[in-house]
Order: structure tokens, then C-alpha cells, then sequence
């Protein structure tokens, strides 16, 4: 190791002399025969350096490198510095002798000889003469490039100091456990991938997201900023979800459960998963308002400017994934970033290598791993750095990066009550809205008066048939408003509140995250805030309270949908016959051996609708087969749609009505006398001479369509 | 105890199996298609009624021949070979007595109504060569003046050789030339330059015309509203227009797949029967933009001419291959005398039906009809097309600066202009 070393710096050494001038050669050859001890020992180092050489390691550049601890005795090295051996100190012990004096002329000579060396003197550099050299000098100054020697920026400088030997070693220790875990990981994940047993990865699937599930609640308590982050990554799964059209069963797979799913219960289930699974993924979260996205996001960068803090790059680090958004959004804190934390810088090439590289996930999830691991670090030193320079600023700064964890917060929980307000309203609509539409009549639209098909139809079975297609395929289209259909005025049963409740079982329980109190925030300047928040949720629900005193409202709903659920339930045969086979009569009671018997258990029934839905009844009673003899819109005359009901409850029968009655409710329109050729309207027939009425053979009853020309003359001739 | 008495009880379910019978049976019952007369050795073009006689039929045939019918007995009383080339034209007089034809060798002539009698010759009581092909004629309902039309409109005298006075507007050739039944000097035209012109007989001019998309092939006049008349135009579709607004179509019929060839009103004014190109015949409501019934046959062709019966009972028409087809104008009416009970049966089941239309059930199974596959795929590839127009549309209108793409109603959309 030492002889190695020593050889190193000899070569450096030698380089160097070589560098400077050959002509220290020619004299230190010149002085060999002087027995100095030094001149000696570094005339055998040169021996021996020069022995070394060979034509490949002729030349070595200086690299920059860490402050080494060792510095040889031997070795005057310049790298780095800048200086230059001085030809004249190593001069200095050499006594003015005649023998030397034509070598010392020589020297001189040579010294007084100007020749270019390379690099260029600092004063040679400074020297700029054209007006462009002149700017280009004044650009490097003012960005603090180095000029003169092209190693090392003072910021480089900077951060190569700031990193002591202790940190390089326990970033070493870190980096040396990360690559361990992750290959013990990746050895595990092997293993179980391995595992051939369907109900194992099930068994798992379902293990991993129920823990998935808890951590976050309990990242929701403890860490209300991680939790938001999750959130964003939710709902950057959903948006993916969305684009690629996942779990539409469409694979392979869906395709041939598909075909199997008449057949087989399971293979049915296992679809509704995928389905419920694909509604679930591409539910669409309402957006915020716009100013509010805006508000926000100005209060974001105003505290950027002042101090970027743990939120914001968490905040980044969520933003990860995207390069572009990442670009934008780092370039403009670069520079507080590189004086802050130098760490931070390559943070995004490698968000970027894991976004390019997404088929190696290992490298991937190390990268997060040391990128946690630098966080961390950075999150250390800056707190120590706080603690130690401004203790008011950094109460503030903290202050402000709970406060914005807060107003993020806020405005999530903003976003889930408009949700919830707007989907309400919905609800409240679509309970009122039908019926107003009901009693719009259907003008523009005119249906078609034939339905025209390839089929023929002749027989009153295929009659039959038809009617029923019919109703069927309109099972789905609301329910048409009708005589007795007190149940639909209901909202519980209406078909699609179950859709709704579904919708929000699925997305993250918002009304949860709204009413359970958040845990309080270690962190020392929140609590005032949090008190507020607490304060004005006790404060509306004490007016919710007050406002619904008298009646419980929600022990109601449940009695009543207690009592619905036992209702619909199939009730049991009893069969039993007292006094059949044993003594009956007053008191006595059948035996519970006969009872038992003779007691028919009624199945079980298929499980209720709303069985997981606790504040909602769905009534599974409705009757689609009568929807087919319904009216579903309020027909084109009819205003109202009481009229039209009144005039289907007025019978025309001759069993309702007199004969007379119903002679001249059954009258049609348009009669024609048999036989007899219809002529043109004339002059006379509409009432210029009634005399001429009798051979008239069309008698217009109710004539809807003659123009109000005729209509007059009409009125004229019968008041005639 | 409830103040009604028991049995009128539930009488809204009672009415509606009643309704829902009655549809069913008018439905099963519906056997449109009485008879077909053949005789004719080439296409039928034109068809005209007898104004006196209700059994009585004339036929104009696509080689000169023109026969006439008898509807009761179902066969032809005579047969006249009156021109070479196309009768293009046949109208009676409104005496019933005689008749008229225009055909391809320029010639209008006039027929006696009865055969001629033993030993005499068949010939024409006159005839009046003309310079042009007349491609129509009809006649004045009360006075002895006729109108034909070729490459104009002229009014002759019967008495005459000459016409009294003949009307151009343009110079593309009349297809048809009908005169309006009430108001009996108003005649109405439709030329190939895609315009419906209007003259009043006691004018030397015409009145008006209004122009169309594309060519209207007949007009007719409605026989119970006096201004009201329907024309039938190539672009699928029926015009009914008021004469006194042409501006805008009281009501576009839209059904047919095909060019629409004829078209008559039935006697009552209320329902018009048009002829397709698409082998079809359909009867609209006037008041109706689509149509209550369409009959078709498997060997009907191209339908070129159709009339409606004075008693308003039964439905003609004259197709390419030959044959004139008898129909019902309502499919499941009961032929022959009726008693008093049916009769009342018939009304009460019609008013149910009436009542209850509305009801889905009901509603789909009197809607249903039969059509050949030709027909109903067009109309699958036309209602595509539809579609994909008004999507179009709807999108420029989206996209363009609000109120700079009018927006046209379907009735303004096919009218050109109106010149007067």
C-alpha cells in the first residue's frame, strides 16, 4: 500500500516537473554528483518514477477529488492550487560556484526567454482585449465560474465541504442497507410469486389492501399531509384507470368469463367484481371550483418564496410521476433548492429514469427508498439548521407549513361537501323533477305512427309476444305516473338511490373523514387552528341539533327500515292442527315436538338490496310487469295530468252509460253513408245555402282542421 | 256500503282489456289487400275515377291502351288502344259521359264513356293535335274547360281546337297540372325546374310559385279545405302547403324511402294516399308528419299512380308491372252491410282504441306493421343518415359564433323561395 502510494506521488511529482520545464532535468542531472542528502533521496525517487514510466500512464490529468487526509512529506504537490514550483527555490541551496556560472547564464537565459506555458497565466487570461472576450469574462465573473482554473464552482466547493467524512460514511451505511433489504425483498417477492394457489394471492390481495386500508387511516390521523398525498395517488390510479380502460371486460380473461357466466355462479361473481372494480376505479371526482383551485394555488407559491418546507416537497415528491409537471414546478425553486439542500437536485432524474424504466421495478422502488432516506436527511439538517440560526423564523415557517397542511385540508373537505351537497341535490331533484316533466306535455317530439319492422305479426299469440317485448325492453325507462302509485311518491324505492348510495360507499368514506375529529398534529404552533376547526363542526352540529329537537330523525329511518326488512322477509308455514292427535281446547297448546313438525321453514330469501346500506330502504316490491299498461308521458293535448286521468276514468261503455249516452259517446268523427260518392266541399255546404245541405254525405262532427273561415260559417249555419 | 253498485265496479281495467281486445283483433283482422285487376300488357300510368259511378275505373296504360273497370265484378268492361307511345294523361268529365286522354304523339282526345255500340268503330269524339307532348290533363269540375300541360299550361274549350290561353313561367316542362275542386278556377302545376306554380283560370298569368329542393312529381288539392293542397316530391318527402303562405309547408310527410310519385286526398279530407318509387303505398293523416299505414305486396313494383274512392272505402293503384291493386283504406274493415250491434260494436271498439292509445301495450301493438326487408333496411340507412346531418349541424352550430349558422326548421329547410 505505502510503496504503491509513495509511487503515485512520485509520478504526480514528476509529472509536475516535467510540466514545468525539461531543463530542471538537465540540471538536477547536472548536480548529481553533489552528495546532499535530499537531492539524494529525490534523485532516486526520480530514478525510480522514471523507471515507472511507461507509455501509458504518461500523463495524468489533475482530477478534482475529496480533501484527502494523508499528505505526503515527500510530495510538493501543486495540483489544485494553481501555484507553480519556482524554479529558483529548489535553486537555493545551490552555491554560486564558477563551475556553475555557464549554467546559471543558461538559466537565466532561459527565465528571461518568454515562452507561451499552458494553462495561460492569470494575468493573460485576465487581459481580455475584444469587447466579446470582455463579456464572456464579465458573464463567468458574475456567475462565479471559475476562470482560470476549470475544476471546481465555489457552490461545488461548498457542498464538497459540506459533506463530511462521517456523513459519506453513514450515507454508505444507508445505501449498503437499502441494497440489502431490497434484495431480501426481492428474494421474498420471488418466493410468492412462485405460489401457484389462486386462493393464497386472493387470501393476500385481500390481506394487502385491508392493511393498505388501515395505514391510511392511520396516516390520516397521525399525518394529515402524507394522507393527502395517498389521496392524490388514489386518484391518479383512478385517472389511469380511466385512460387505459382496464376491467372492461374486454381482456381475455372478462371475455371468457363472459362466456362462462350463464353457466357458472362463479365465474358470475368474479365478473360483477371486475364490473364493480372498474366502476369503483373510474369514478370521477368532482373537481373544485376553479377560483378555489386558484386561491390555492397562489397560496402555495407564496409560501414556496418564503420557505420551501417539508409539505411542498412532499407535495413535489407526489408530482413525481409526471416529468413535465415536475420540470415546471422545480425550476422555479431551483435556486432556493441548491442553496438549501443540494440533495434535493438529482432528485428529478431519477423520478425520471423510474418513470422511463417502469419495466425494472426494483431499481425503482430503490430509488424511493433512498430518495426516503434522503428526505429524511434533509429534513433533519434543516430543522437542526432552523433550530440554530432563527428560532422566531422557523416557529413562523412551521406555523405557515401546518397551516397550508390545514387550507389543503380545508379544501379536500370542501370538495367532499359539495360532492355531497351536489349529489344530494341531485337526489332531491330527481325526486321532484319527473313529476314536473310528467306533467309537461310531449309536443315537439311527434312519435312515429308506425313501428315498421321485417317481421310479420298475424296471429293474437304473436300479438301477445309483441306486447311483452315491448315491456320488457322498456323495463329499464322510469316508472309512468299513474292512477294509484302512492309508493313511487316514496323516494326510498326509487330505482336509482341505490346506485347513488353505492357511489358513495365506494369512494374514501368522505363524510368519515369530515365528522371524525382529526388528530391533533404534533407539531407545536397548530392547535389554535385545529381548536377552530373543532369549534365551528360543534357549532353547526349543535345547530343541527337544535334545528331537528323534536323528532329523531334517524332512529325513525332505522325503526322503519327494521320493520320493512321483516316484512319482506318470507315468513314461515305453520301446519299445525290443534287438537289433532291429542287433546285440544282452551289453554292448550299444541305440543312443540308437533309444532316442530309441522312448522314449513320458509327459504331463505336472496339477500336484501340494501343489506349493506344503512340509510337507505330499497323496496323491492315494484311490479315491472304492469309498466307495459302504463302511460309513461303525458300525452300530446293533455296539460295536466289529472285531466288526462279523468278522462281515462270516465267510462264509455254502454255498461257505465245510458244507451243515448253512449250512442253519442261512441259516435265517430267521420261518418260516411255507404255507397254514396263524397263530393267536394262547396259554398253551400258551408252555409251560404243550408237548403242544399241534404246531399252532403260527409258529417263532420268536431271538424278540427277547416279554417276558421269555414268554422264561422259553420256556427252560422247550425245556429240557422 | 260503498254507494255504487257492484257491477261498476273497476270499469277503467275493464275498458282497457276491452281496448287492448279490440287492438288485437284490428291487427289480426287487418287484411288490407281486396283485389287485383290485370289486364293491362304493359305499366299502368295513369288512373282516373269515374265522377258519377263508384265501380267505375279508368286506366291508362304505358303503351297507349286505356281500359276501364269494374270494380264489383273485378274486370275489365273495356279496352281502347287510344295512343302509340305512353297515355300520359286520363281525366273524366264531370258529367261522367265522356273522358279525355293525352298521350306521346302530341294528341288530346276525348272518348264516350260507353262502349260504342254494335258495329260501330271505336274512335275518339274528338280529337285535337298538338304542337308539344302533353304530359297531363285534367278537367274543370263544373264547367266544360279543360287544362293540359306539356311545356306550358294551356286551358282549352271543348268546343275549341285552339286553347283559350296557355301559361308558361320558365321553360322547363309540366309534369302535372290539377285543378283545385272547390275553388274551381284555380288550377295548380308542378314543372321539372323543381317549382309548384299557381294560376287562377281567369288570369292570363299565374299567380305564384314557390320552389323546392327537388322535383315535385303531382300536386293535389285537398277536397275539404279549400287552399290546402299536397305535393308529392322526390326527395322522399310530402309537401302540404297552404296556397295563401307557401312560404312554409303546413306539414312535411316524411316515410317513404323513394321518390314519391302520386298522390290523392280520400274524399274525406282528412288523409291523403301517396305512391312510391320504393313499391310501397302509404296513407298519411294531413295533420301528420308520419304515416298511419303502409301496404305492400311482394310482387307490387314501383307504384306510379294511385287514387283514393269517392266513397272513401277503398284505395287504387297502378303499378309498373301491370296490374292495378284494390285495397281497403282501413285494413281491418269489415266489407258489406253492417247490422245495427256491429255497428255499434265496430264504434265502441274504435273510440276504445282511441282511448287508450296512449297506453304502451296498446300503443305497440297498433303501431306494429310488417315491411319487406328492402324497405325497412333503407330505412335503418336513411335514419343513419338523418342522424349524422343533424349531428353535423347541431355541431356547426356549436361551434360557430352564436347566431351566425341560422337555425332552419325542417319545414323552412326544403323550400327555395316563393316568387310571385
Amino acid at each position: 500500500m505505502t510503496a504503491n502510494r509513495l509511487a503515485e506521488s512520485l509520478l504526480a511529482l514528476s509529472q509536475q516537473e516535467e510540466l514545468v520545464d525539461l531543463p530542471k532535468d538537465y540540471l538536477l542531472s547536472g548536480s548529481e554528483d553533489e552528495g546532499d542528502n535530499d537531492g539524494e533521496r529525490e534523485h532516486q525517487k526520480l530514478l525510480e518514477a522514471i523507471s515507472s514510466l511507461d507509455g501509458k500512464n504518461r500523463r495524468k490529468l489533475a482530477e478534482r477529488s475529496e480533501a484527502s487526509l494523508k499528505v505526503s512529506e515527500f510530495n510538493v504537490s501543486s495540483e489544485g492550487s494553481g501555484e507553480k514550483l519556482v524554479l529558483a527555490d529548489l535553486l537555493e541551496p545551490v552555491k554560486t560556484s564558477s563551475s556553475l556560472a555557464t549554467v546559471k547564464k543558461q538559466l537565466n537565459r532561459v527565465k528571461s526567454k518568454k515562452t507561451v506555458e499552458l494553462p495561460l497565466n492569470k494575468e493573460e487570461i485576465e487581459r481580455a482585449r475584444t469587447p466579446l472576450e470582455q463579456e464572456i469574462f464579465n458573464l463567468l465573473h458574475k456567475n462565479k465560474q471559475p476562470v482560470a482554473d476549470p475544476l471546481l464552482t465555489p457552490v461545488e466547493k461548498a457542498s464538497l465541504q459540506a459533506m463530511s467524512l462521517e456523513e459519506a460514511k453513514m450515507r454508505r451505511a444507508e445505501l449498503q442497507r437499502a441494497r440489502a433489504l431490497q434484495s431480501y425483498y426481492e428474494a421474498k417477492a420471488r418466493r410468492e410469486k412462485k405460489i401457484k394457489s389462486k386462493k393464497y394471492h386472493k387470501v393476500v390481495k385481500k390481506g394487502k389492501a385491508k392493511k393498505a386500508l388501515k395505514e391510511f387511516e392511520q396516516l390520516r390521523k397521525v399525518n394529515p399531509a402524507a394522507a393527502l398525498e395517498e389521496l392524490e395517488k388514489i386518484e391518479k390510479a383512478r385517472m389511469m384507470e380511466r385512460m387505459s380502460l382496464k376491467h372492461q371486460n374486454s381482456g381475455k380473461w372478462a371475455k371468457s368469463k363472459a362466456i362462462m357466466a350463464k353457466y357458472d355462479l362463479e365465474a358470475r361473481q368474479a365478473m360483477q367484481e371486475q364490473l364493480a372494480k372498474n366502476k369503483e376505479l373510474t369514478q370521477k371526482l368532482q373537481v373544485a371550483s376553479e377560483s378555489e383551485e386558484e386561491e390555492g394555488g397562489t397560496e402555495e407559491k407564496v409560501e414556496e418564496l418564503l420557505v420551501p418546507d417539508v409539505v411542498n416537497e412532499v407535495q413535489m415528491n407526489a408530482d413525481g410521476p409526471n416529468p413535465w409537471m415536475l420540470r415546471s414546478c422545480t425550476s422555479d425553486t431551483k435556486e432556493a433548492a441548491t442553496q438549501e439542500d443540494p440533495e434535493q437536485l438529482p432528485e428529478p432524474e431519477a423520478h425520471e429514469v423510474s418513470e422511463s424504466g417502469g419495466e425494472d421495478r426494483p431499481v425503482a422502488e430503490e430509488e424511493i427508498l433512498l430518495r426516503e432516506f434522503e428526505e429524511r436527511r434533509s429534513l433533519r439538517k434543516r430543522s437542526e439548521l432552523s433550530q440554530d440560526a432563527e428560532p422566531a423564523g422557523s416557529q413562523e415557517t412551521k406555523d405557515s407549513s401546518s397551516q397550508e397542511v390545514l387550507s389543503e385540508l380545508r379544501v379536500l373537505s370542501q370538495k367532499l361537501k359539495e360532492n355531497d351537497q351536489s349529489r344530494k341535490q341531485k337526489a332531491s331533484s330527481e325526486g321532484t323533477i319527473p313529476q314536473v316533466q310528467r306533467e309537461e306535455p310531449a309536443t315537439e317530439e311527434e312519435e312515429p305512427l308506425l313501428l315498421q319492422r321485417p317481421e310479420r305479426v298475424q296471429t293474437l299469440e304473436e300479438l301477445e309476444e309483441l306486447g311483452k317485448e315491448e315491456c320488457f325492453q322498456n323495463k329499464e325507462l322510469p316508472r309512468p305516473v299513474l292512477e294509484g302509485q302512492q309508493s313511487e311518491r316514496t323516494p326510498n324505492n326509487r330505482p336509482d338511490a341505490p346506485k347513488e348510495k353505492k357511489k358513495k360507499e365506494q369512494m374514501i368514506d368522505l363524510q368519515n373523514l369530515l365528522t371524525t375529529q382529526s388528530p391533533s398534529v404534533k407539531s407545536l404552533a397548530v392547535p389554535t387552528i385545529e381548536e377552530l376547526e373543532d369549534e365551528e363542526e360543534r357549532n353547526q352540529r349543535q345547530m343541527i341539533k337544535e334545528a331537528f329537537a323534536g323528532d329523531d330523525v334517524i332512529r325513525d329511518f332505522l325503526k322503519e327500515k327494521r320493520e320493512a326488512v321483516e316484512a319482506s322477509k318470507p315468513k314461515d308455514v305453520d301446519l299445525t292442527l290443534p287438537g289433532w292427535g291429542e287433546w285440544g281446547g282452551v289453554g292448550l297448546k299444541p305440543s312443540a315436538k308437533k309444532r316442530r313438525r309441522f312448522l314449513i321453514k320458509a327459504p331463505e330469501g336472496p339477500p336484501r338490496k340494501d343489506k349493506n346500506l344503512p340509510n337507505v330502504i330499497i323496496n323491492e316490491k315494484r311490479n315491472i310487469h304492469t309498466a307495459a299498461h302504463q302511460v309513461r308521458v303525458l300525452p300530446y293535448p293533455f296539460t295536466h295530468h289529472w285531466q288526462f286521468e279523468r278522462t281515462i276514468q270516465t267510462p264509455i261503455g254502454s255498461t257505465w252509460n245510458t244507451q243515448r249516452a253512449f250512442q253519442k259517446l261512441t259516435t265517430p268523427k267521420v261518418v260516411t253513408k255507404p255507397g254514396h260518392i263524397i263530393n267536394p266541399i262547396k259554398a253551400e255546404d258551408v252555409g251560404y245555402r243550408s237548403s242544399s245541405r241534404s246531399d252532403l254525405s260527409v258529417i263532420q262532427r268536431n271538424p278540427k282542421r277547416i279554417t276558421t273561415r269555414h268554422k264561422k260559417q259553420l256556427k252560422k249555419s247550425s245556429v240557422d | 256500503m260503498s254507494a255504487k253498485p257492484s257491477w261498476t265496479y273497476r270499469e277503467v281495467p275493464r275498458e282497457y282489456v276491452r281496448a287492448l281486445n279490440a287492438t288485437k283483433l284490428e291487427r289480426v283482422f287487418a287484411k288490407p289487400f281486396l283485389a287485383s285487376l290485370d289486364g293491362h300488357r304493359d305499366g299502368v300510368n295513369c288512373l282516373a275515377k269515374h265522377p258519377k259511378n263508384l265501380a267505375t275505373v279508368l286506366s291508362g296504360a304505358c303503351n297507349g291502351e286505356v281500359r276501364i273497370w269494374n270494380l264489383t265484378q273485378r274486370n275489365c268492361i273495356r279496352t281502347i288502344q287510344a295512343h302509340e307511345g305512353f297515355v300520359q294523361g286520363i281525366c273524366t268529365r264531370f258529367c261522367g259521359n265522356s273522358f279525355f286522354t293525352v298521350g306521346d304523339d302530341k294528341t288530346v282526345k276525348q272518348w264516350k264513356m260507353d262502349g260504342p255500340g254494335y258495329g260501330e268503330e271505336e274512335e275518339p269524339l274528338h280529337t285535337i293535335l298538338g304542337k308539344t307532348v302533353y304530359t297531363g290533363i285534367d278537367h274543370h269540375w263544373k264547367e266544360a274547360v279543360f287544362a293540359t300541360c306539356g311545356q306550358q299550361v294551356d286551358i282549352w274549350d271543348e268546343q275549341r281546337t285552339n286553347p283559350i290561353c296557355s301559361m308558361t313561367w320558365g321553360f322547363d316542362s309540366i309534369s302535372s297540372v290539377k285543378f283545385n275542386p272547390v275553388e274551381t278556377f284555380l288550377l295548380g302545376s308542378c314543372a321539372s325546374d323543381r317549382n309548384i306554380v299557381l294560376y287562377d283560370m281567369r288570369q292570363a298569368t299565374p299567380l305564384k310559385k314557390v320552389i323546392l329542393d327537388m322535383r315535385t312529381n303531382t300536386i293535389c288539392w285537398n277536397p275539404m279545405e279549400v287552399f290546402i293542397f299536397t305535393a308529392a316530391n322526390e326527395d322522399y318527402n310530402l309537401y302540404t302547403f297552404d296556397m295563401c303562405a307557401l312560404d312554409t309547408p303546413v306539414m312535411v310527410h316524411m316515410d317513404h324511402v323513394s321518390a314519391v310519385l302520386d298522390v290523392d286526398y280520400s274524399p274525406t279530407g282528412k288523409e291523403f294516399v301517396s305512391a312510391s318509387f320504393d313499391k310501397s303505398i302509404r296513407i298519411f293523416p294531413v295533420d301528420k308528419s308520419q304515416s298511419r299505414e303502409v301496404y305492400h305486396t311482394k310482387r307490387m313494383q314501383h307504384v306510379i299512380c294511385v287514387k283514393w274512392t269517392s266513397n272513401s272505402k277503398y284505395i287504387m293503384c297502378g303499378s309498373d308491372e301491370m296490374n292495378i291493386r284494390l285495397w281497403k283504406a282501413n285494413a281491418s274493415e269489415k266489407l258489406g252491410v253492417l247490422t245495427s250491434r256491429e255497428k255499434a260494436a265496430k264504434d265502441y271498439n274504435q273510440k276504445l282504441k282511441e282511448k287508450f292509445q296512449h297506453y304502451l301495450h296498446i300503443k305497440h301493438i297498433a303501431r306494429h306493421r310488417h315491411l319487406p326487408k328492402s324497405i325497412y333496411s333503407q330505412i335503418q340507412e336513411q335514419c343513419i343518415m338523418k342522424e349524422a346531418c343533424q349531428r353535423k349541424e347541431v355541431n356547426r352550430i356549436k361551434h360557430s359564433k352564436p347566431g351566425s349558422v341560422p337555425i332552419v326548421s325542417e319545414k323552412k329547410k326544403h323550400i327555395v323561395a316563393v316568387v310571385k
